[in-house]
């Protein structure tokens, strides 16, 4: 789909320079742990950029009642989220240096009630987009403005409680909250369509009352555009589903073509070289 | 409509459908209390409004009011999530779904989240007689008590029900209630007060003492009187909150009465009995313990009257029960 744009050069450089920031940090954080899980972030790391430094609405008060919630059913790429909600001043970034260690607010998968900014905490795949249904049940009862982006992975599709969520939200017509879907192709036991057949994904939504959207989930422009419209569109009486075309490892080559590095270790001289192709690569799109 | 519902004791129905019993009513009535006093209370249900009296509560509140059909894990998130907003959300479906099918996401997004969010499991334990065991709850006391900041609360009765639903409105941690079909025969008075984790404590004896909960409480207060008038000295202590469990109620009988007897409507393994146990097993005391309720099995088809008398849940049964061990 193609995606007439108002978003400056500057914001598109300031975008890929967090995606960028969003990797480099998944790097230094998992030195810190000894393990974890590199390309399940670098497919989604775009997402988190768009979101937080573009389309959400929020404001320097992590509980802010009138802020867009992001929830997360891939719990497992936190890593890449931690650096962002230091970035915005949600806690301190010598926090970030005790990731995974005893006592840590931060570990593996989000929790809110240690972490500042963390709108709903998760790790158990499936339940997210019930957690965002009630969000937007609950900013209706006491009406509240705002949007729930809720990312899912594609693995994910496979929980049954993903689709008893999608039915309620399109049965309550919320028209406000936004699935993101991180379809880079891969679980933890290989192809997803090997280990469980999910396709074809866009018409199971359709057929489940959305609306829904292609995306290439890298290329920050067209990635961005998509969700500033679909959050904007006040017309929309069913909630939309993005489905974000997105490459597992993507940022490290070796990573793209190896589905072994779900979940991993890096040696110290293997991160350098990693953040230097980091560095020195330019990300835009490149998923079709 | 009739003024008092006829109840068919065979099946445990009303043979006019369209009534309703007051404690049916309890839940319903209760919120709408709630919210009159400016609580930010919602409820949900899983396609069972009618079975759970929420339906009175829809009416009333329809912008609070969330119908989720028959996806009771769905519920229960999205209650999680909504309690995010500030709402303190009721769910209620069957006491056998809520504490088994749902168990991971009350851990997860209610408990471990710390959400406001209170679940009501109704026609719990045996209550459910020939639907069998697929509707049977023995097991959610069980689970529910090993699941960590959630309060576990078996209501004896509508009015203690009433009450103790109130004080859930400002209550800190989430709340498991395990209540019966709303048939239960009256223990209480509407005027009796309750407070969550802390035993309503009609007597210790110096034989025995009863420490029930749930429907177990009316049985277990026939059997101590037929029990006292034959001359022993037996007393009783309705455990409604089973977490956090009153333990200093639980020590005075252990180091008064010669006996323990535990009465649940409940496996024996990992409900009110356990619980009992652990605080005794760790404590001074010269009491031995007895825990009587389903002995670890699946109950019977039955009507369910048949099924109180037939597992000695009901006054003669506990009577014959605690008269045995004397």
């Amino acid at each position: 789909m193609t995606v007439n744009t108002d978003i400056s050069a500057e914001q598109i450089d300031r975008l890929e320079d967090r995606a960028r920031f969003v990797r480099l940090e998944t790097i230094r954080l998992i030195e810190i742990a000894k393990v974890g899980h590199y390309s399940s972030v670098f497919s989604c790391a775009e997402i988190f950029a768009s979101l937080y430094y573009d389309v959400m609405k929020i404001s320097d008060d992590p509980n802010w009642p009138l802020r867009d919630r992001f929830l997360m059913g891939k719990g497992h790429a936190a890593v890449g989220l931690f650096p962002i909600l230091a970035d915005k001043g949600y806690f301190p970034e010598e926090w970030l240096d005790s990731y995974t260690r005893l006592g840590s607010p931060l570990g593996d998968h989000p929790d809110m009630r240690k972490v500042p900014g963390v709108d709903f905490s998760s790790g158990s795949i499936g339940h997210a987009l019930s957690n965002g249904v009630g969000m937007a049940l609950g900013g209706r009862m006491r009406d509240l403005d705002f949007t729930v982006f809720v990312m899912l992975g594609d693995g994910e599709m496979q929980e049954g409680q993903v689709w008893e969520a999608a039915i309620s939200a399109a049965s309550h017509k919320l028209s406000n909250v936004v699935a993101i879907i991180d379809r880079n192709g891969y679980q933890l036991d290989g192809k997803v369509d090997d280990v469980m057949a999910i396709e074809p994904l866009a018409e199971k939504w359709r057929a489940f009352g959305w609306e829904v959207h292609e995306v290439d989930g890298h290329d920050v422009v067209a990635l961005t555009s998509m969700l500033r419209r679909v959050k904007a569109d006040k017309n929309r009486d069913k909630p939309c589903c993005v489905i974000a075309k997105t490459v597992k490892g993507r940022g490290v080559d070796y990573m793209e073509t190896e589905p072994g590095w779900h979940l991993g270790y890096l040696s110290p001289e293997d991160s350098e070289k990693a953040r230097q192709t980091i560095l020195n690569t330019r990300i835009s799109g490149g998923t079709q | 409509m009739n003024a008092k519902p006829d109840l068919t004791p065979e099946s445990w129905q009303y043979r006019d459908l369209n009534s309703r019993a007051p404690s049916l009513s309890v839940l319903a009535d209760t919120l709408i209390e709630l919210a009159a006093e400016g609580h930010p209370v919602a409820a949900g249900t899983a396609d069972l409004q009618h079975s759970n009296g929420l339906v009175k509560f829809a009416e009333a509140h329809p912008d609070r009011f969330v119908q989720f059909g028959i996806s009771e894990q769905n519920m229960v998130s999205a209650a999680a999530g909504m309690a995010t907003t500030g709402m303190i959300p009721y769910v209620a479906t069957f006491a056998s779904f809520l504490g088994l099918l749902t168990c991971e996401q009350i851990r997860m997004d209610v408990a471990y989240c710390a959400q406001p969010v209170r679940m009501i499991g109704h026609h719990t334990g045996i209550s459910m007689g020939f639907y069998g065991t697929s509707h049977h709850a023995t097991e959610d006391i069980s689970t529910m008590r090993a699941i960590a900041d959630l309060a576990v609360i078996s209501p004896a009765d509508g009015a203690q029900f009433r009450q103790l639903l109130r004080h859930s409105a400002t209550y800190p941690l989430p709340i498991y209630f395990r209540i019966g079909r709303g048939h239960d025969p009256v223990v209480y008075d509407r005027n009796d007060s309750f407070q969550i984790g802390k035993a309503k404590v009609h007597g210790i004896g110096k034989d025995i003492t009863i420490i029930a909960c749930g429907m177990a409480v009316h049985g277990a207060k026939q059997a101590v009187e037929a029990l006292n008038e034959a001359g022993h000295s037996v007393g009783l202590v309705d455990m409604h909150t089973i977490k956090p469990l009153d333990e200093a109620a639980v020590l005075e009988a252990a180091q008064t009465s010669r006996i323990v007897l535990t009465v649940e409507e409940h496996n024996i393994l990992g409900g009110l009995g356990s619980a009992v146990a652990e605080i005794m097993a760790e404590s001074p005391g010269r009491a031995r313990l007895k825990r009587h309720g389903i002995m670890d099995e699946y109950a019977l088809i039955s009507p369910p009257m048949r099924l109180y008398q037939h597992y000695k849940l009901d006054g003669p049964g506990i009577r014959d029960v605690a008269q045995a061990l004397l």
